[in-house]
């Protein structure tokens, strides 16, 4: 027999497979509606997703699931916290701003260290973005879903008009390429060619682990569960709970920051255009923790399937009309988020049920 | 009709505990049936089922002779059943008045009528001297205050078998009789109660009939009128247990605790809740604060403790000034304090009990090194004081701290913070909530702690506690210390007189 918290696991695990079970059904039935001729070599491709043309499917898979992991990551640790940060995209966009920045006008910086220096500077900004809605819960219990909502919008508008004054492309209303810092591609350079994903991957993953180890393994992890689950007993213990609070905002907001980092120092011609919409890379992180039951590890696979979804949406293109294959996605990813959020509700049910039968 | 509850071979299996091992529980209509038991033994559980919140393994529940099934808490609100809680299911940021209509609001047009709620309320609670403010916030009222906010509860939904799991652990000895009136007045009006008290004179005042559960399993049902209290502990324990402390003189030494003109802002603004207080603890004595809750003494410990920045006025510890500490500087220099609300400041119910116990220590050497958690030492630590306290926990250290009983997530909490070698320890009601077995333990363990040169300050409603228990008794009235007692030369009722504040010291506010 299993001991109890491999058991735990494993229903956790269920319930990931369950719900996106479900979300596939409801997604399968979108393209039926669509065009029912096409569905079923469409939702071939969806399913196929990374694996439609290998080796380089696998390729853009990796680079599309890079910057979705960190937001994932983002909200996954402040929910472990207790916090709802609905702020990624602005803390997003603003890492995202000072990476480019870096790479554009810090060109005394070697190539070597420009796009360390970049990732680095984006956590920051990302940091300190999100510690602003931090200090305001801690300090004037203002609720964080409403601050960082707000700052999302500011975060564009702001990143738009930083990019005009400072770094702008004006003939394509865009920023300008910080070609000094480019993420190197290293080994998947080889194993992927022309392809987009580069180290990034690498770090995103190191960072996933490194959030693991610190919620799950260290004293300050412990604080920042405690304070999650009740502020009062952790302040009664002694923890400071106010900067916990803002600790773990910021923590969050560098994991965002380092999203948009990681996508806007890649190769591939992503620029932050001077468009006032928010980055769709932030939202994406609230399904993809959902699924992973915020579980930073959860969290490497959950957006690996967001991004399988999406490179296979790529191959659809042929038969589907981008809007249709955009719906689909998002109704997989969105439904099998929220079936997870039913698992108790199920788990419950269950138990009742045992309890009749018995 | 000669039952109106049958509860019949109920067992309820959790992960590691049989909580009801084949339990009978039979109540007559109009009685009020006692059910008694130590803590986890299993009663709260067996109210659960008969509330609807677990469904039992096996066993069938009769209600007025009829056979039902109870799947939720709204099943049992259609028969009429229905529960307070021993740990409140109340919505902290709604009003009183919310909370009692949640769930069954009038609505007309989509738009909440309150008004009418609102009048019925107030007549329900006028009836029956239930005091309450219809418009504060449950966040901002005292427990007893809550405890009648769920009381009423029941009553706005016209239930008739009402669940009392365990009402009187938060009340104070004048809300005690007041709540026993009311239950007598509810049995007249036709309802039935069940009744869950750790209290033997409680149920010799008022119950008719006890059941008794020990360790998951009935042991019987006795008339209340033809059997002592002796016997009842005896039946609930399985062996004999002195209802009475023996300890030695108090050999009290230097000054641990000096408080010095200490006042704290209350929580309405207009008034202190602590006013100018002046006392000293010393090392091997045991002071007791005695009052009527909400006289000041919650904002006192808070003071203390480091919860809330007072006013005025200076605290020291071992000498040193703590007035402006943080509340890890002070547990790390020797505080130790057992909290009022367990579940708002005790424990973290999410965590388990490795990592509750382990909440006031879990940056010391033994238990992390460089940042890291040293889990084993955790872990062997947690089963350290598993043993040692006696805590009743299904799955050991891997226990999820919301599903043990009450009992023994106080006694958690009171082996977390005697453990931590502590100079100075503040108790705020330690034993609310045990059984007479546990009482007598954490008695023992208090005396202990003063006989070891430890200065002890207990905060306790009950007046039986502070006179059994302490060594001087300073009592608040109002904010203020309006007298000090010395235990062997004084009665409950003087200490009734000082605690109602129609007595008062001279001289009282500098102890
Ligand atoms: N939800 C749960 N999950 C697992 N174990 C549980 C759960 N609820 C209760 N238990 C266990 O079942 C046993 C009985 O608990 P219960 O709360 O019924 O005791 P009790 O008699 O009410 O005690 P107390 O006087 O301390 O309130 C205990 O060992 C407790 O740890
Ligand atoms: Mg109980």
């Amino acid at each position: 027999m299993f001991k109890n918290v491999n058991q735990e696991a494993l229903k956790t695990i269920f319930a990931s497979v369950v719900s996106i079970l479900i979300g596939l059904i409801m997604g399968l039935l979108i393209l039926l509606v669509t065009d029912p001729s096409n569905a079923f070599l469409g939702f071939q491709r969806a399913l196929l997703g990374g694996f439609n043309r290998l080796p380089r499917s696998f390729g853009e898979m990796l680079y599309q699931a890079t910057p979705i992991l960190l937001t994932g990551l983002s909200v996954g640790f402040a929910f472990k916290t207790g916090l709802f940060n609905i702020g990624a995209s602005g803390q997003f966009i603003v890492g995202g701003f000072a990476a480019i920045f870096i790479g554009v006008r810090w060109t005394f910086l070697p190539p070597s260290i420009a796009w360390i220096v970049g990732l680095l500077g984006a956590m920051v900004a990302g940091a300190l973005w999100a510690g602003i809605s931090g200090a305001l819960k801690a300090y004037r219990n203002v609720n964080e879903v409403i601050t960082s909502i707000m700052l999302n919008y500011v975060a564009v508008f702001l990143v738009n008009f930083l990019v005009v004054a400072t770094v702008f492309n004006q003939t394509r209303n865009e920023s300008l390429s910080p070609t000094n810092a480019f993420i190197p591609r290293g080994f998947f350079n080889d194993l992927f060619p022309r392809t987009g994903v580069h180290m990034g991957y690498v770090v995103a993953i190191v960072v996933a682990i490194i959030i693991w180890i610190i919620l799950e393994k260290t004293t300050f992890g412990f604080e920042l569960r405690a304070v999650g689950f009740n502020r009062h007993a952790a302040r009664y213990a002694g923890v400071n709970e106010k900067r916990n609070i803002v600790l773990s905002m910021m923590i969050a907001g560098a994991l965002a920051g380092l999203g948009g980092a990681l996508l806007y120092l890649s190769a591939t011609g992503v620029h932050i255009e001077v468009v006032d919409v928010i980055p769709l890379q932030g939202f994406n992180g609230i399904p993809v923790a959902l699924l992973a039951s915020s579980n930073p590890i959860g969290i490497i696979f959950s957006s690996l399937l967001l991004a399988h979804l999406n490179t296979g949406g790529f191959y659809m293109q042929t038969l589907f009309p981008t809007e249709i294959i955009n719906i689909m996605v998002s109704v997989i990813i969105y439904f099998s988020a929220f079936a997870m959020i039913t698992k108790s509700i199920l788990e419950k049910y269950l138990k009742q049920k045992g309890g009749k039968n018995a | 009709m000669e039952y109106v509850i049958e509860m019949l071979n109920i067992t309820k299996i959790f992960p590691g505990v049989v909580a009801n091992d084949h339990v009978t529980l039979q109540v007559k209509p109009k009685e009020i049936h006692a059910l008694l038991g130590e803590n986890g033994a299993g009663k709260s559980t067996l109210m659960s089922v008969l509330f609807g919140l677990y469904q039992p393994e096996e066993g069938i529940i009769k209600i007025r002779e009829k056979e039902v099934k109870i799947s939720n808490p709204n099943d049992a609100n259609n028969l009429g059943i229905g529960m307070v809680h021993q740990h409140f299911k109340l919505v902290h940021t709604f009003t009183v008045l919310q909370n009692i209509v949640l769930g069954i609001e009038d609505t007309q047009y989509g738009v909440l009528q309150m008004k009418e709620a609102r009048q019925r309320v107030i007549d329900l609670s006028n009836q029956y001297g239930l005091r309450i403010d219809p418009d504060a916030l449950i966040e901002d009222i005292s427990v007893g205050m809550q405890q009648r906010v769920e009381i009423l509860k029941m009553l706005y939904r016209n239930n008739d078998i009402l669940i009392f799991d365990e009402p009187t652990a938060v009340l104070t000895p004048q809300e005690i009789e007041e709540l026993m009136k009311i239950m007598k007045l509810l049995i007249s009006e036709g309802k039935s109660i069940i009744f869950i008290t750790h209290k033997l004179n409680e149920i010799k005042a008022v119950a008719d009939r006890v059941s008794v559960l020990r360790q998951g399993k009935y042991i019987g049902t006795v008339n209340v009128s033809e059997t002592s209290k002796e016997q009842m502990s005896e039946m609930m324990v399985g062996r004999p247990i002195s209802l009475t402390l023996d300890k030695e003189e108090a050999k009290p030494t230097t000054p641990v605790l000096e408080v010095a003109n200490l006042t704290v802002a209350g929580h309405h603004q207009h008034k202190d809740a602590v006013n100018n207080v002046s006392f000293t603890v010393r090392a091997g004595e045991i002071l007791c604060v005695a009052g009527i809750e909400g006289n000041g003494q919650s904002e006192l410990v808070f003071a203390i403790t480091g919860l809330v920045k007072q006013k005025g006025g200076t605290i020291k510890l071992n000498g040193k000034d703590i007035s402006n500490s943080s509340i890890r500087e002070r547990n790390v220099s020797g505080l130790s304090h057992i909290p009022e609300d367990r579940h708002k400041h005790g424990l973290v119910l999410e965590f388990d009990l490795a990592e509750n116990l382990a909440l006031q220590t879990y940056f010391s050497k033994d238990l992390q090194s460089n940042g890291f958690i040293k889990f084993d030492a955790r872990t062997k630590r947690a089963n350290q004081l598993i043993d040692q306290y006696d805590i009743r926990a299904g799955r050991r250290a891997k226990t999820n701290a919301r599903s043990m009983s009450g009992g023994n997530q106080q006694k958690a909490i009171v082996a977390r913070e005697f453990e931590r070698n502590p100079s100075f320890i503040v108790a705020v009601q330690p034993t609310r909530g045990l059984d007479v077995g546990a009482i007598e333990y954490i008695h023992k363990q208090l005396v202990k702690a003063r006989d070891a040169g430890i200065a002890v300050l207990l905060i306790s409603l009950e007046l039986n506690e502070v006179l059994e228990v302490s060594d001087r008794i300073i009592v608040m009235y109002e904010g203020e210390v309006v007298g000090e007692l010395n235990p062997k030369q004084t009665t409950q009722q003087e200490l009734g007189l000082y605690m109602s504040g129609s007595k008062k010291d001279k001289e009282a506010s500098h102890v």
